[in-house]
């Protein structure tokens, strides 16, 4: 029980700090903790495969997405940074009135008494419930997993050549937002074919 | 004492998402909301002694939420690529 509320206590404590790090990068290390204990609790509390999903999943494959779109984000995440360096201090102070207000109503007001809480069942493991009481979970489960592989494919599709009005071909390079040097072409359109991959897709130059 | 401390988390998050102008801390306010959700429902299995149905629906939880949050991350990239900056306040426009 105590080491419960130790748990408990630490991992609110790395939650405010995943919130209030004025660096987003420990932000999403104090994130990552924040799990690691959950999956901690979780384990304590008798859901051991709950724990070691939250432990895999949150703990690991999320902090490597924050973190890979932190890198791909990095001047803009500094410039943030900059411009929210005054307001930190003011929002810790509305946070901590905020939470200990609702913590005293919460321990004034507790669980409503006559609560009856139903008996025990005998306990199923965990992976038999998923398999065969929840099916339509799994289903939906992989239906959302292909769902954002799509979605990601789309976002990051690769650009393609396109002719304006001047008949000049220039090529938007998507991933820089960036012009490539003027190759203009003067009359001719420019067939090229997007390559698989990541590779740039370059246009011919015609030389006049 | 999780009646307390699952809401404090709960607020935490929310207010996170609410007061922060840059969209990946939004994100990581997103997270804590969901954490606060999946110890919820673990508690709530342990106290009725069904936690093998909770932690089918943490399982769930879990996987719908790692989804979510790459399908945003690769959203606020793309939007950091269109407007250069991770500050909401320049998302006024909803031309494609």
């Amino acid at each position: 029980m105590v080491i419960n509320l130790v748990l408990l206590g630490v991992l609110l404590i790395t939650a405010l700090r995943a919130v209030m790090k004025r660096d987003i990068v420990k932000s999403a290390i104090a994130l990552a903790l924040t799990s690691i204990i959950l999956s901690a609790l979780m384990f304590r509390l008798g859901s051991p495969l709950a724990a070691v999903f939250e432990l895999s999943v949150c703990g690991g494959l999320i902090t490597v997405i924050f973190m890979c779109a932190i890198s791909l984000t990095k001047p803009q995440v500094s410039r943030q940074e900059d411009e929210e360096v005054n307001t930190h201090s003011r929002h810790f102070g509305v946070l901590m009135v905020l939470l200990i207000a609702a913590a005293g109503v919460l321990l004034m007001v507790g669980i409503p008494a006559g609560t009856v809480l139903p008996q025990a069942a005998a306990d199923a493991d965990a992976r038999s419930v998923l398999w065969n009481e929840r099916q339509l979970d799994l289903l939906g489960q992989t239906l959302v997993i292909f769902a954002g592989f799509f979605g990601i494919l789309v976002l990051f599709k690769e650009g393609v050549p396109r002719v304006e009005k001047n008949g000049a071909a220039r090529m938007r390079d998507d991933l820089s937002g960036e012009l490539e040097p003027d190759d203009t072409v003067t009359g001719e359109e420019v067939h090229s074919e997007p390559s698989a991959g990541c590779s740039k897709v370059k246009a011919e130059k015609v030389c006049e | 004492m999780m009646v307390i401390f699952i809401p404090l988390l709960f607020i935490a998050g929310f207010y996170c998402i609410v007061v922060t102008r840059n969209l990946i801390r939004a994100l990581i306010g997103l997270e804590i909301l969901t954490k606060a959700v999946t110890l919820l429902l673990v508690a709530a299995g342990c106290v009725t002694g069904h936690s093998a149905l909770s932690q089918a629906c943490v399982i769930t939880v879990i996987m719908i939420e790692v989804v979510v949050m790459a399908v945003a991350a690769g959203i606020i990239v793309s939007i950091v690529r269109r407007t250069d900056s991770l500050d909401r306040r320049y998302l006024e426009n909803l031309r494609g």
